[in-house]
Parts: C-alpha cells; sequence; structure tokens
C-alpha cells in the first residue's frame, strides 16, 4: 500500500483543472507511454503576463496524478519568471509530500512546466535544457536531468537519483555513470564553497589519523552502501594504507571495484589526506 | 466500507473451519510433538492427520510431504536442497514468467558458476517444448516450472512436460501454489519429483506451506538441525498452522469441483461484463488454458495504479502488474515476457476470484469498474480530441517495452 498523504488522495480523487486549454500559450509533454506516466500541460498567459488559466492531461500513477493538479494550481496567476523558479520540491510540498520512491512524478511536473515555458519562447517542443547525453537508457533520462535533481533535492546516492527521476530503474547498468555524475556534481558544489573544502589539512598521529578513517567511513561512505543491502569493514590500518572489506550485498558486487576506486578512496582522500590508498582484504 | 475481494492469488481469507480446526492447538495441545511425555506426544498424531489430508489432495503418500514455513520455501528448498546434492555446477532450466522465489533462488546459485536458462513464453504465455526439450543436457541439475502463473492463470501442460523432463533423466520440480486446489492434481499420474504449495492460497493463514518429495529424491535440508520432518526440515513443527493446511486441503477437496462450475461462471461474467463496456481492454495470456479463478485486463492507456486506488475507494480490491505497484520502476515481468505491450502492461489489472466469492459482488463490481476506467482515461492524455497524435515513443528510449 502506497503511503499517500490526505492532500495527495484528495488532490488523486478530484484532480483541479484536467484537461486542456484551448489555443495555449505554451505546451509541455514530457514522459512516455512505455516508462508509464505521461504529462501534457498546457497554459494560457492573461493581459497582465500572468498565467490566467493552466490544464493538465495526466497518464500514470495516482501521484503523477496528484502532483499534475497541484503544479497547476501553484503556477496559477503567476509571471512566467516566477513560474520558472517552481521546482520540484514545491510540488512535492504543496501535497503535503510524496513517498520517496515517487518523487520522480514531482520532477516530472517541474519539467512538463519547463517544457510549456520553453515551448512558449522558442515554439520548440523539447525543453532544450534537459537534452543531452542519454546516461539511463531504459527511461530515457539525460545528464542534464540528473544533474538538475541532484542540484535542486541535494542528493547523494544512485538510489535517490532512482526515485527522482527514474534513472537506473530498470537494467541498472548505468549505475556507476550515475554514481560518476553525484561524484561529479558534489565535487563542484565543495569547490563553489571553498570554506568547506580549504579546510587545513594538520599533520596526523597514527591515532588521529584512524580515528578520523572510522568517522569517514561510518559518515560518508557506509550510509550509501547501505541503501544498496552492502557494508564496509576497517580491517586495517597501517600508516597511509587502509584494508577494507567489503559485506552484504557489496561482497558478491562485481561493482565492488568501482566503489572502492571512486568512492571508498576519494571519500578518504577528501576528509583524511590526500596520500592514503586503500586496498581490499584478501580473505 | 464494502470488502469486494479480488485477490485471491495475492491471499485469501481463512476459512471458518481452518480456524477451528487451528484453535484446540493454540489454548490446550500446545506441547511439542517431539516429546516423550503424553501431553506433548499425543499432538504428534494430528500432525500425522494433516499431512495425510495433504497428500490426499494431491494424490501423494503422506511420507512424501514436508510441511515448511510457505511456498517460497518450497521453492527455495527444492532447488537448493537439490542442487547441493550435486558437486558439479548446477545447470537448472525454468522459464521467465516463474515466480520470484524460483526464479531469484535460480539466479542466485547460478551466479558464480553453472547455467540458468530462462525459457521463452508465447503473447499467449505458453512455453515452446521443444525448447525445452533441448534445453536439458546431460547435466541439468533440475527443471522447475510453474503448474499455473500467479498473474495470467495461464497452465502449463505439466503432464506433458514431465514426460519430456523424466524422459530426459531429469529431476522435475513444479510450483504449484497457484493450482493447488483450483485444478485437480494427481502426482500418482503426473510424474514430477517435486511440488511446491502454500497454505494461505487455498484458505489457511500465512506461514505455513509444503513440499511434495517423491520417494527416493535426494534432497538437503535448507534449515538444519533436529530431526523433524525426517531430517528434511529441522525446527519445531507449528502444529497450530500444520493442522490448519491440512484442514484446508481437505477443504480443498471437498470444494474443487466449485471451480470448474460456479467460481468459472462468475470470472467469466466478470470478465466478459468488463470487456463489453470498457472499450480498448485486452485479456492478457491463454483464455482458454487458465484458471478458473483469474484474469488479467489490460486497459490501454491508464495506469494500474490509479485503477487499483480508485477501486479501493469503492472497496473493490484487485491487483496489478503495473511499475508503479511493482515496488519497482519496472512492470511485471511476466506481462514483459508475454510482450504485452506497453500501451496495455501499465494498465493491467488482475482479478482473483475464490469459492467465497458471490454473484452480488460481481454485479456490484460490474457496476463499478466502468466508472473509474472511464475517470481515468477523461484525465489521460491519450483520450479525447486533444490525444498525441503520434503514437508517443520515448524521445530517447531504447527499453525493452517499446521495442
Amino acid at each position: 500500500m502506497w503511503d499517500y498523504t490526505d492532500k495527495v488522495k484528495e488532490h488523486f480523487r478530484n484532480p483541479h483543472n484536467v484537461g486542456a486549454v484551448e489555443n495555449p500559450d505554451g505546451t509541455g509533454e514530457v514522459g512516455s507511454l512505455a516508462c508509464g506516466d505521461v504529462l501534457k500541460l498546457t497554459f494560457k498567459l492573461g493581459a497582465d503576463g500572468k498565467i490566467a488559466e493552466a490544464k493538465f492531461k495526466t497518464f500514470g500513477c495516482a501521484s503523477a496524478i496528484a502532483s499534475s493538479s497541484a503544479l497547476t494550481d501553484i503556477i496559477q496567476d503567476m509571471t512566467l519568471e516566477e513560474a520558472e523558479n517552481v521546482s520540484n520540491k514545491d510540488i512535492a510540498e504543496f501535497l503535503g509530500g510524496l513517498p520517496e520512491q515517487k518523487m520522480h512524478c514531482s520532477v516530472m511536473g517541474r519539467e512538463a512546466l519547463q517544457a510549456a515555458i520553453d515551448n512558449y519562447r522558442t515554439g520548440e517542443s523539447t525543453p532544450k535544457k534537459l537534452s543531452g547525453r542519454v546516461v539511463c537508457k531504459c527511461f530515457g533520462v539525460t545528464e542534464p536531468e540528473i544533474i538538475e535533481v541532484i542540484k535542486e533535492n541535494n542528493l547523494s546516492t544512485v538510489e535517490e537519483v532512482t526515485n527522482y527521476c527514474k534513472a537506473g530503474g530498470e537494467c541498472g547498468n548505468c549505475k556507476p555513470d550515475i554514481a560518476r555524475i553525484i561524484e561529479s556534481v558534489r565535487g563542484e558544489a565543495a569547490s563553489d564553497a571553498p570554506a568547506v573544502a580549504e579546510k587545513p589539512k594538520q599533520k596526523l598521529t597514527n591515532l588521529q589519523r584512524i580515528k578520523l578513517i572510522e568517522e569517514t567511513i561510518e559518515r560518508e561512505i557506509r550510509p550509501a552502501l547501505r541503501q544498496d543491502g552492502g557494508d564496509i569493514e576497517l580491517v586495517d590500518v597501517d600508516g597511509t594504507n587502509v584494508t577494507v572489506a567489503f559485506r552484504g550485498a557489496c561482497s558478491k558486487c562485481h561493482a565492488s571495484n568501482f566503489t572502492l576506486q571512486n568512492v571508498v578512496e576519494p571519500k578518504l582522500k577528501e576528509f583524511v589526506s590526500e596520500d592514503i590508498t586503500v586496498s581490499v582484504y584478501a580473505e | 466500507m464494502k470488502n469486494i475481494y479480488f485477490d485471491n492469488n495475492a491471499t485469501t481469507k481463512v476459512a471458518p473451519e481452518v480456524v477451528d480446526a487451528m484453535t484446540p492447538f493454540f489454548k490446550d495441545y500446545w506441547g511439542n510433538p517431539s516429546s516423550m511425555h503424553t501431553f506433548g506426544g499425543q499432538v504428534k498424531e494430528h500432525v500425522d492427520t494433516a499431512r495425510g489430508q495433504v497428500a490426499s489432495l494431491i494424490g501423494a503418500d503422506p511420507s512424501e510431504i514436508i510441511f515448511t514455513s510457505c511456498g517460497t520455501e518450497s521453492d527455495n528448498m527444492a532447488i537448493r536442497g537439490l542442487a547441493e546434492t550435486v558437486d558439479t555446477p548446477p545447470h537448472i532450466v525454468t522459464s521467465k514468467v516463474e515466480h520470484p522465489a524460483v526464479l531469484a533462488m535460480a539466479q542466485h546459485l547460478t551466479r558464480k558458476k553453472g547455467t540458468l536458462v530462462e525459457l521463452k513464453v508465447d503473447s499467449q504465455g505458453h512455453l515452446n517444448l521443444d525448447e525445452l526439450r533441448d534445453s536439458i543436457t546431460d547435466d541439468t541439475t533440475i527443471v522447475s516450472l510453474m503448474w499455473a502463473n500467479n498473474e495470467t492463470g495461464v497452465i502449463f501442460p505439466i503432464d506433458e512436460i514431465a514426460e519430456i523432463v523424466k524422459a530426459a533423466g531429469c529431476i522435475f520440480h513444479t510450483d504449484a501454489v497457484q493450482a493447488v486446489g483450483k485444478i485437480p492434481i494427481d502426482v500418482s499420474k503426473t510424474p514430477v519429483d517435486m511440488l511446491s504449495l502454500s497454505g494461505h492460497k487455498i484458505h489457511a493463514p500465512k506461514g505455513v506451506g509444503a513440499l511434495y518429495v517423491r520417494k527416493g529424491t535426494k534432497l538437503n535440508p535448507l534449515l538444519w538441525g533436529g530431526h523433524q520432518e525426517r531430517g528434511k526440515r529441522a525446527g519445531t513443527e507449528n502444529v497450530p498452522y500444520i493442522v490448519g493446511i491440512g484442514k484446508a486441503c481437505e477443504l480443498a477437496a471437498a470444494h474443487i469441483d466449485e471451480y470448474d462450475t460456479k467460481v468459472r461462471a462468475m470470472r467469466d461474467r466478470l470478465e466478459a461484463g468488463i470487456l463489453e463496456t470498457c472499450p480498448d481492454a485486452v485479456i492478457n495470456g491463454d483464455c482458454e488454458n487458465r484458471l478458473s479463478n483469474t484474469f488479467s485486463v489490460g486497459f490501454k492507456h491508464v495506469e494500474g495504479e490509479a485503477i487499483l486506488l480508485m477501486l479501493d475507494d469503492l472497496g473493490i480490491a484487485a491487483s496489478s502488474g503495473s511499475a508503479c505497484t511493482s515496488g519497482s520502476l519496472e512492470p511485471s515481468h511476466v506481462l514483459r515476457a508475454l510482450g504485452v505491450p506497453f500501451t496495455y502492461i501499465h494498465g493491467s489489472t488482475r482479478f482473483s476470484l475464490s469459492r467465497y466469492t458471490t454473484d452480488a459482488d460481481i454485479d456490484y463490481a460490474l457496476e463499478k469498474i466502468p466508472g473509474v476506467i472511464e475517470r481515468l482515461r477523461e484525465i489521460s492524455p491519450f483520450s479525447g480530441e486533444d490525444a498525441p497524435t503520434s503514437p508517443l515513443s520515448c524521445k530517447n528510449c531504447s527499453s525493452k517495452s517499446c521495442r
């Protein structure tokens, strides 16, 4: 049973603004039948430049219908500049929250809005911002789309990205690619905030180093692995050489080498010291 | 609120007679059947009675029945228990439409070494038996194919399949969780080596199942420990539930004819009524060789979760193969294996009846369902005058269901 708020249920049972605006100024259509949801948004501007009428038609689950209904309520009477700033979070918040696995419905709402505004401005039917390299071939999700949901919602795990835009949700082959994108987006974010990135790295004693390694694993690494049913154990620290063992799902995972090189080692380098090297304990 | 229950392939109402049969084993006879003293030991004969009731439903000898905790355990035990008796890497033949209890176990066992053959099905949900014959090699450890499919109700020709597997000298397991109690099964005539069944699909409570293991079949336990179930399944017997599944099997045998008459008639009326009143609806899978209580209908251009929740508001319980209800982002692996087009797959809804379903239930459902579909189609962009002119395929998509 899905855990929907009363507001979601209300907008699902009695959605507002169902239909299509006659002679719309902007039309945005996102999603696909194959992927299980499609949202078509139309709007008309009033003489004052504000959205006078917005309507939707949606093929999708209860939260997709509710998100569409919420979207049309939210953008009513907004200028296009205001509407452009509506985020998927605004839609989810308007509904009193959505289950994590359903956040992609709110993202679909924001994408339809973006597409409709772009359509009004350029006459194009595909939103420019979202086209780009296709990362998830199953659901046709592009790199710019993934970057956008990561930034907008401050996502840090592949599973979250899947919940927010479906990428990685079918065959899963693109998960390492998504992990790389998360890393690079978060890396950028860190360099945008020099105060955090430039924290002075003092020389550590052995004990301090071990403690810091333990803390970093606990705080930065383990939560991400646990989300995929895996785990990590610190086996040994010899100077700057760290030995870890993968547990749970990670111990059998083909991608664990990837995790080592792209998650474990970079995190330890970032939070402990640059000269850390990590190897996997051979049992 | 009404409770019109059309989800009997998920679980069933516990029969009142089953509750009555179980109750004394909570209140008075709570002893351990392995005990030497009379208080415990006297319970053993009730476990034996239940074993006889289960055996009798499927034409087995009581000594061939092992009680388990559920259908999943039975499936896991059959496949893993057998694979562990051989030293060579497992070679497992199964199909793409099996229950995850079979598929996940088979995938797990063959992940590191060994071979897994997942036979395809056609659009009717049927196997190509020549392909089955060709897929069995001298190294094949086990062939595991379901008797009837939980989502479509399609019945595999198990007599024929068993003959093929036995002719190739291989062990055959069938997951009969959905078939037991709905169609006659007689393992004294059908040469299956192992057969899984589950209590809660036949009006016993959740938490009890059984595995039939033909005499002489080598099988390792899944649970190791005590001598219970003749060393095949350690752990103190779940006496009340074993008594419950025994009673449920006895009742199933007494009522099995109703599935071919009363239940079939109600199913057919519901199915025909829906097809008549809801345009653009199709039945998934073979309509002939199918369980009499089940149908899976794909509604074009509407989404399954939305259908289920609207039905739920009306007090009607059904189930769906849509992505949004599967707990993942992918629609049902069974419907995809049948190649159900994506225009229908997301709106596929399963109705499964039982002997407790009434004509009034069908009347009520037929009165309400068309309105639900119509309402959702009003909201859907694929209906009405402004429907997209070209079929909407993914802009960037290379999804299997798209092609």
